[in-house]
């Protein structure tokens, strides 16, 4: 049953063992949900105990955060592309839009490192108060979904030019997709439960 | 396969186009608007929602495919279950059943 191939689907469907690893991904994915979410209600809980240290307002910059969301929004949009070439069997555009996604990836995350530099250096560390505390983990934990992304994604890149484009390699392909559209769709609750509500209080 | 050849990919542009309105909008409301806190939350809640939804249907496909239906009950349940912890949490750390 697993090798009936339907030629009719795109590349990433077309075998049943496909076909489930993408809905097993999905399930996955209902999990880091639940997983956020709890770090989300950490947050909501503590969010506004400073402890005598700073608030969000003290030490949040809109500018920086602007350009985080821009770049993975656009990194988001790249990887989009480069699933779009896959499927018209396009490997060298597919590539290319996913190394863009990877550099804008390492874009936003040299920029959180150094907002994260930038808070220590202002005196909010992780022990300052229990609205940090929160906020780092919150953050780091999507920070270190991002990192692993930029680290699965290489490894996929280098089996897609050992193997080429297969139903196997466009299958992971697929799916590192869903996984990076999700961490943009964690970052917009962050940019507007965490900085947006944080700069509004 | 036909509208998988087709030469621009006119949904992501146009996902992406929403996504940056949605963004730059929920931000300008945040930031520069003279509304209460309580709108400002509710309205900017309600983007990033939509906003969600965009990623989940035109970037990531999730109305593609055999499993389409197994794959909005798992998100839905998922959405639901994220909703209960956080309001959950919240409402019981915060509103004197602490106490």
């Amino acid at each position: 049953m697993s090798a009936k191939v339907n030629a009719a689907l795109p590349l990433e469907y077309q075998t049943e063992q496909n076909r489930m690893n993408i809905l097993g991904f999905w399930i996955f994915l209902g999990a880091e949900i639940v997983l956020f979410a709890t770090l989300f209600g950490v947050y909501g809980v503590l969010g506004e105990r400073y402890a005598g240290g700073p608030a969000q307002k003290d030490i949040f910059v809109v500018k920086d955060v602007m350009i985080q969301t821009f770049l993975l929004l656009t990194s988001s949009f790249t990887m989009g592309i480069s699933i779009y070439e896959m499927r018209r069997s396009n490997i060298k555009g597919m590539l290319m839009w996913l190394v863009f996604t990877l550099l804008l990836g390492g874009g936003f995350l040299f920029m959180e490192v150094r907002e994260f530099m930038h808070y220590v250096h202002e005196g909010a560390t992780m022990q300052t108060s229990a609205f940090l505390s929160s906020f780092f983990v919150l953050l780091g934990t999507h920070g270190l979904h991002v990192t692993i992304g930029i680290g699965w994604a290489i490894l996929l890149m280098i089996q897609i030019f050992q193997r080429g484009l297969t139903p196997v390699t466009a299958r992971k392909t697929f799916i590192f997709g869903l996984y990076w559209h999700f961490l943009d769709v964690v970052w917009i609750f962050i940019f507007t439960f965490v900085y947006l509500a944080g700069l509004v209080m | 396969m036909d509208n998988h050849s087709k030469v621009f990919p006119i949904s992501h542009v146009v996902g992406f186009f929403m996504s940056l309105v949605l963004t730059f909008g929920a931000a300008w409301i945040a930031l520069q608007s003279s509304l209460s806190m309580k709108a400002v939350m509710w309205i900017i809640g309600t983007l990033a929602v939509v906003q969600a939804g965009i990623q989940l249907y035109m970037f990531m496909h999730m109305n593609e495919g055999d499993d389409k239906v197994t794959n909005n009950i798992n998100i839905l349940y998922s959405a639901f279950i994220a909703v209960v912890i956080v309001a959950g949490s919240i409402w019981v750390m915060t509103s004197g059943h602490s106490h």
